[in-house]
């Protein structure tokens, strides 16, 4: 008895601390998500404004300003805490007034960012700036769950290459285990009927003339063979001959890697944008590094799709802006060019031989051929490739097949009248205005 | 046999065919012809210091048909292009339809094809408070002295477009204002 009520006491006690423990844990994730839900609640409290701030900070200040980085402006950031309220209202409100009138504080800033002047926002009211403060004073939660995500994300898209080479060594090894198997099987076999004594007799092959003897004896074939290789043959050496200095495909590596995809592509920049050359000019340039810097200035970060097949990660297209700094000698914490630049050396892929002679604006802006006709779907590669071979096979047919905008061109009228006389027909080709003879492209 | 030969051709006719490495140009045939002594343009050459062939033009040279520029790029350079700085062009539809055509290529990307700031940068996000020219106290000088010398997170664009067509472009971003302001 006494033994037993010992043990009961024991698992009582054992009960009761487990009771313990699960009120305790109970009491806990109580206490802790009260503790979330009420911060929870100020931020929701304080959200509504920080969400109308955003809004007007993306519409008003964005252009200028950023949250943690100087721009044309400063950082805003906690502005709230460096300056009053009331001195930011008029600020915001009216800069100009303010450094004319000598304000010690505007004026500091009015220097310090190099006498660029703040526009005056007079349709912001005293609340649309209280919210506009909000926004920049508003420090969102540390991103534990965003932090984690990528790397689950990581782990996963590789975790789903190691299984494919699992999976596929795996295999290997079973067929290679099968094949040592079947070796095994074979030698048993053998072993077992030696022993059993049945004698295994390779069976005599019966003499025939060998197939290579028959062929050669018979005439024909080797005739009607020997001229299906000739003309095969004569095929791919006339193929290998025409493509001797043809760079169709050709695709190097640029120094900077520089994605029509995401410029032409995703965010539609026309091509003539940074190609402004090619409107004008016999050559479609290659922008000057201060084309780059018109939208990069503001843009130094990759925030697009990613390419994690390839390798392309936001990190890896960062990484090719700071190139780009780098080259174009801009200094990004000040916000300013140090003046040391260094020329970036870009690999040409479109050539055309020098005895040769192309017109880029000719054909864009008097011919109106669009980019693509030629260049192909530019918006759609990675990195930049001949698409066309340039080939004079390949000028001349389109100088055969494209008509030419006769209308609306007074000044050659007459011309265009006689050579349709002449032809018979309504519509010309390049090919029938001359687009064929020699000397228009070799001189 | 002589078949064997040929054989032997075929297949290496075919390797040569197949192995093109697109990182590399296709050799030429008597490369001298496609490569004249001549400079090509953008190349590198000895004849500068830098090496480079693209110079910067000599200080205080002018290119042919440039207009000087006297404004400075300054504040009050703006403010008194702003007012004083009158259009040279008159309205015809060759400069209508060209600005507004020039407007597509250089400025739509951010500013939006109405003007109203909305460009497809802008709706991704990619720049950030564009604002609508409604907005704003332009005039043609205003405009054209930001196309010469760029403002706070705009470029400069005279690289790009010449004199003329910046008064195009200007002439038709007052028109699209115009239509915003209504």
């Amino acid at each position: 008895m006494n033994i037993k009520t010992h043990l009961f006491k024991g698992k009582k006690i054992k009960k009761s601390n487990k009771f313990l423990s699960i009120t305790f844990i109970i009491f806990i994730t109580f206490f802790s998500s009260f503790v979330v839900s009420a911060q929870e609640v100020a931020l929701n409290d304080n959200g509504e404004a920080v969400q109308a701030g955003k809004k007007l900070f993306n519409a008003n200040c964005a252009a200028c300003h950023k949250l943690n980085k100087r721009a044309v402006g400063p950082a805003l950031r906690g502005v709230s805490a460096k300056y009053d309220k009331e001195w930011l209202y008029s600020w915001i409100k009216n800069s100009t007034a303010m450094v004319k009138s000598g304000d010690a504080q505007a004026v500091a800033i009015y220097e310090e960012y190099n006498g660029s002047v703040m526009t005056s926002f007079l349709q912001l009211s005293n609340s649309d700036i209280d919210n506009i403060l909000a926004y920049t004073d508003y420090i969102p939660p540390a991103p534990v769950a965003s932090a984690v995500a990528p790397g689950n994300v990581a782990s996963q898209s590789g975790g789903s290459g190691v299984s494919n080479d699992i999976i596929l060594g795996a295999l290997v090894l079973v067929f290679l285990i099968l094949i040592v198997m079947l070796f095994l099987v074979q030698k048993t076999l053998l072993r077992i009927a030696e022993a059993s004594g049945v004698k295994i007799t390779p069976e005599p092959k019966p003499k025939r003339t060998p197939i290579w003897l028959a062929f050669v004896q018979n005439q024909f074939l080797v005739m009607v063979s020997v001229v299906f290789l000739l003309f095969s043959s004569a095929y791919f050496v006339y193929g290998y001959f025409m493509q001797v200095g043809v760079d169709q495909g050709y695709m190097p590596v640029q120094p900077i890697h520089y994605s029509h995809k995401i410029h032409a592509g995703a965010n539609q920049i026309e091509c003539k944008y940074c190609h402004s050359s090619a409107r004008v000019s016999k050559h479609s340039g290659i922008p000057s590094l201060n084309v780059c810097m018109n939208c990069h200035m503001n843009i130094a970060e990759y925030n697009g799709e990613e390419d994690l097949e390839n390798g392309y990660t936001k990190d890896f297209y960062t990484k090719e802006i700071k190139k780009l700094y780098a080259a174009v000698g801009w200094d990004e914490t000040n916000q300013r060019y140090t003046g040391e630049t260094q020329p970036v050396k870009w690999v040409r892929i479109h050539n055309l031989p020098d005895f040769v002679y192309f017109n880029h604006a000719q054909h864009v802006e008097v011919g109106e051929i669009a980019c693509e006709k030629c260049h192909g779907p530019v918006e759609e590669m990675e990195i930049m490739y001949q698409y066309s071979p340039l080939t004079m096979g390949w000028c001349i047919n389109c100088h055969r097949e494209t008509n030419v905008k006769v209308e609306s061109n007074e000044y050659y009228a007459k011309i265009h009248e006689a050579l349709s006389k002449k032809y018979g027909i309504e519509k010309l080709t390049v090919a029938q205005m001359g687009g064929l003879e020699c000397g228009k492209c070799h001189y | 046999m002589n078949y064997k030969g040929l054989l032997f051709f075929v297949i290496i006719a075919l390797g040569l065919n197949s192995c093109f490495d697109p990182s590399k140009p296709n050799y030429q045939y008597f490369p001298n012809m496609y490569e004249s002594i001549g400079y090509e343009t953008y190349a590198e050459s000895d004849a500068f210091a830098n090496g480079i062939e693209a110079q910067i033009p000599v200080e205080g040279s002018i290119m042919r048909g440039w207009e000087p520029y006297d404004y400075p790029n300054t504040n009050e350079g703006y403010e008194a292009a702003k007012v004083e700085l009158m259009t040279p062009l008159r309205a015809s539809d060759y400069n209508l339809a060209n600005g507004k055509e020039l407007y597509g290529i250089y400025c739509a990307v951010c500013h939006g094809n109405k003007g109203d700031g909305q460009g497809i940068l802008m709706k991704r996000e990619k720049f950030l408070g564009v604002p609508s020219y409604a907005d704003r106290e332009i005039t043609p000088g205003s405009i054209y002295h930001v196309l010469m010398y760029g403002k706070n997170a705009m470029g400069s664009h005279a690289g790009q477009v010449n004199a003329e067509e910046r008064w195009q472009i200007a002439q038709h971003v007052m028109e699209l204002r115009s239509k915003l302001v209504k």
